[in-house]
């Protein structure tokens, strides 16, 4: 029987390689559904990384394979292999080939990023909302965090996809507490234990952490930002899909984090329109109570609407407590 | 060697013949004891029993989530399991035993040396670590430190305060002990190396425990200065993290990083070490590329320096900064190919033994391209968006530190096992132990990937019931690998009493430590070995046969 050609051989490997490749980056349906602007860009770039990934790791993977099988020891050779200590030409090319493939990621990522609206352009400080007309329990809350923190940068997805920052078309200031999300509304002022956002509208989210850190993701939107207390953090995305979607907190923030969870309704603006109605005459009198179960609250949760009059914050306690 | 050498050389010798012992007894491995043979050993021993306590934890926090709910444990003991998991997989399993273990056994004997260059800083710095160990689960009695390996603040400053205290001082110690090492890893290897080895005859352990002290030497202390200020923060009144007191949150996260990333790094370099080593010895070939992985361990090292921020693309980090480390973190990817492709260009033409080393360095091959890949994508700013302290990475850092640096701790006690105690360790339950660790690590870490893209946070007690099913598959693995351990460990005790004797060379290595006898003398050789060949040399009996035969013709 005639040998086929190993070039041969090699090229409908790497074609296979490259057709199984492509296909696994389209279908690999890992991720959750889409619904936010941002979402596409994302699952474009991992589908990317996906097919480019799926492709080494057949390469690679396959060649140990293959090299284990052929070049195992047979019964009774007990001699050494052949004495090969490199090959300049082929350690080029595979330190060539990744280069230009990260260096090529990268560049895409840059690129995505900006998309997603990642850069803030000079002066963007100018556009947060300096709103002070909170709710009852949260007004000295983002108070407090505005004055801490007057002249520190922000961080986050500042930008729309215009690559501006013109103020967005909904402001929700949002306080991270251990363990629960408030959202409060500036205009008109509602304070909500969960999100509602009208559909294909922007938003932009103003968010702070009142204790420790949290982080505000929504797997659905792709997105995640830290609520880091003492500093200015913002999440600004355009929702393209009727819905509910979960809010996870995403760092950890004590015994209870698991449960730190929320929801964002995605929905047409009338309907959005309906809640704003609806909350705003449920809260004019007298003002609900968001929070959990005083017991478990944290003392800088339980502390909250009190800090200002009575001048304790909670990390003053801590020493008190672990001296009883 | 000269005249004076010699003379001293028959001295020592002289010396040693006339004390009655050439071996130490078994008690004197429980002492104060400056040789580094000793050293290396007291470093594994007392990292495996960290790690199967570890792995306990480990084992709770994944039968906790068996179920969404908060059933098993209390939510605090779930954190504090989930804590110390972490700290002592990391400080007290595999950093002390990938360099302190190997690296102490085996530097000097591959170098030609009699020992370290300081024995009793050596000695000193092993000792901090049953204390460190000891210190950690004392914290048990506090509640356990409950605010992760990473311990943020302000978690940590109000979470078990003292349980934290005392982690932050276990910490200091294994960082001290780690510096302390590292300063005499860079002595030895670059004074005590013997006169006859050049240095591209230096077998590229040394190189990768060269490049892992220099970069623990430049990192640790920044560690210890971030988690002092916390120390501060949380007894002294000091409000350096402390938002409401003008602190800044994420100084500690940059702190912290600018050693966490490293230390990366210090656990996988030795054992990128470790497989350069084995496998040009089972594959009966020279290894790849010497030079290239060589250097690769110093570019790891170098650009490793330069990666923290990905740890913090979510954080409080401007645009401009998640994109310089993105390039910066994908850059890491080209040096560690480099490794991976000259693994496997060296079992090209050879003629494999499968000995339980080298499945296990055959296993972490594999693993290792899975967990790079996964690392690449989490390098990038966009989609780390997404996935950043969820499952995804829980089970990338997985399959890099477990199929990564405990498959190659596992390779490395296989491979050297004969020379530590000279007995050779039964090879048909290295079979069982590594097919049940190979199947365990994917079973285990791979589902995690798809938890995360779903939406699955880490560090969480309870979660969304949609994922209970895989999360009981994650937890199935998870036993099995529990499991793995014990014929691993029964291995080692019954072929450390009663093994075959292994002999001075069971493998037919070529690296120095196989010149002398099983287990070495106390000053290692009777006469310093001359070095005449690169330690890689295998097929040179082919080469001779093939010149002899063209003479001849």
């Amino acid at each position: 029987m005639q040998q086929i050609p190993a070039s041969l051989l090699t090229l409908i490997a790497g074609v296979l390689i490259t057709l199984v490749s492509l296909w696994v980056g389209q279908h690999h349906n890992l991720l959750p559904e889409q619904a936010s602007q941002q979402a596409p860009l994302v699952d474009n770039f991992f589908s990317i990384m996906v097919t480019i990934g799926t492709a080494l790791f057949l390469i690679v993977q396959g060649a140990i394979l293959i090299f284990t099988i052929a070049f195992r020891q047979r019964k009774g050779d007990e001699t050494d292999g052949e004495p090969i200590e490199g090959n300049f030409a082929l350690e080029i090319v595979w330190t060539a080939i990744p280069s230009i493939i990260v260096i090529g990621l990268g560049i895409y990522s840059v690129d995505v990023y900006q998309q997603m609206g990642g850069f803030a352009p000079v002066g963007s400080h100018a556009m947060i909302s300096h709103s002070h007309h909170q709710s009852a329990i949260a007004a000295p809350l983002i108070a407090q965090a505005d004055n801490k923190a007057p002249d520190l940068p922000t961080y986050g997805l500042q930008t729309n996809s215009a690559g501006d920052t013109k103020p967005a078309d909904v402001i929700v200031n949002v306080a991270a507490m251990q363990y629960a999300w408030l959202f409060n509304y500036t205009n008109p002022e509602i304070t909500a234990g969960e999100l509602h956002v009208p559909i294909g509208k922007e938003v932009q989210l103003n968010i702070t952490g009142q204790d420790v850190i949290h982080s505000f993701w929504v797997p659905q939107f792709r997105l995640k930002q830290d609520a880091l207390p003492g500093l200015k953090n913002e999440l600004r995305f355009v929702a393209t899909k009727l819905g509910t979607y979960p809010i996870v907190c995403a760092e950890l923030c004590g015994s209870y984090h698991g449960s730190m969870r929320s929801q964002v309704v995605v929905e047409t603006q009338e309907a959005y329109d309906q809640w704003l109605k609806d909350s705003q005459i449920a809260q004019a009198n007298p003002p609900v109570v968001v929070a959990l179960n005083p017991v478990e609250r944290s003392d800088s949760e339980f502390l909250a609407p009190y800090a200002k009059e009575i001048g304790i914050i909670a990390t003053d306690l801590a020493p008190l407590q672990a001296h009883p | 060697m000269t005249q004076a050498d010699e003379k001293q050389q028959i001295a020592i010798d002289a010396t040693m013949q006339s004390s009655e012992h050439q071996a130490w007894k078994w008690y004197q491995y429980f002492t104060f004891n400056t040789d580094h043979k000793v050293i290396g050993i007291q470093y594994l021993v007392t990292a495996f029993f960290f790690y199967l306590i570890g792995g306990l934890m480990a084992v709770a926090v994944r039968m906790e989530l068996a179920t969404p709910d908060p059933d098993l444990l209390d939510p605090s003991l779930y954190n504090a399991f989930m804590t110390n998991h972490g700290t002592i997989m990391i400080f007290l399993w595999i950093v002390p035993s990938a360099i302190g273990g190997f690296g102490n056994f085996l530097i000097p004997l591959m170098v030609g040396a009699r020992d370290m260059a300081f024995p009793k800083l050596n000695a000193i710095a092993f000792w901090l670590n049953p204390l460190a160990g000891g210190l950690l689960l004392l914290s048990f009695l506090f509640g356990g430190s409950q605010s992760g390996w990473t311990a943020y603040p302000p978690l940590s400053q109000v979470t078990a305060p003292i349980a934290q205290s005392i982690w932050i001082l276990m910490i200091a110690l294994v960082g001290t002990s780690s510096i302390l090492g590292s300063l005499n890893f860079v002595v030895t290897i670059l004074w005590m190396k013997v006169p006859s080895m050049r240095w591209d005859q230096l077998p590229l352990f040394c190189w990768a425990i060269l490049a892992t002290s220099v970069l623990a030497l430049l990192s640790t202390p920044v560690l210890t200065i971030g988690l002092v200020l916390l120390l501060f923060d949380i007894n002294f009144g000091t409000s350096f993290y402390k938002p409401d007191a003008g602190g800044n949150v994420v100084l500690y996260q940059h702190l912290f990083w600018f050693y966490s990333h490293p230390a990366v790094y210090l656990m996988i370099l030795p054992i990128f070490g470790i497989m350069s080593e084995v496998i040009p010895v089972h594959a009966r070939k020279p290894i790849f590329g010497y030079k290239a992985i060589a250097y690769s361990s110093l570019a790891i090292c170098l650009v490793g320096l330069f990666v923290w921020v990905h740890h913090m693309f979510t954080s409080g980090t401007p645009g401009w900064m998640r994109m310089f480390f993105t390039i910066s973190t994908l850059l890491v990817a080209v040096p560690t190919g480099v490794k991976i492709f000259g693994w496997v260009a060296t079992l090209w033409a050879g003629k494999i033994r499968y000995t339980s080393a080298m499945l296990f360095a055959i296993g972490l091959l594999s693993m290792f391209v899975m967990g790079g890949l996964g690392g690449v994508t989490l390098g990038t700013a966009p989609f780390d968006l997404h996935v950043h302290d969820t499952y995804y990475v829980v089970g990338h850092f997985h399959y890099v530190l477990f199929g990564g640096s405990v498959f190659g701790i596992y390779s490395g006690i296989y491979h050297w096992f004969p020379k530590m105690t000279g007995k050779l360790l039964n090879e048909p339950l290295g079979r069982v132990h590594f097919g049940l660790t190979f199947i365990g690590t994917h079973l285990t870490f791979l589902p995690m990937h798809y938890l995360g893209l779903q939406g699955m946070p880490r560090r969480v007690a309870m979660y969304d019931p949609q994922f209970q099913s895989v999360n009981q598959l994650c937890t199935i693995g998870a036993f099995i690998l529990g499991a793995s351990v014990i014929p691993f460990t029964i291995n080692i005790v019954w072929s450390w009493i009663k093994g075959v004797p292994a002999g001075d060379n069971p493998w037919n290595a070529l690296t120095l430590e196989w010149t002398t006898s099983s287990p070495p003398l106390i000053e290692n050789w009777e006469e310093l070995p001359v070095v005449t060949h690169s330690p890689y040399e295998y097929g040179r009996d082919r080469i001779k046969a093939d010149s002899v035969a063209t003479q001849a013709g």
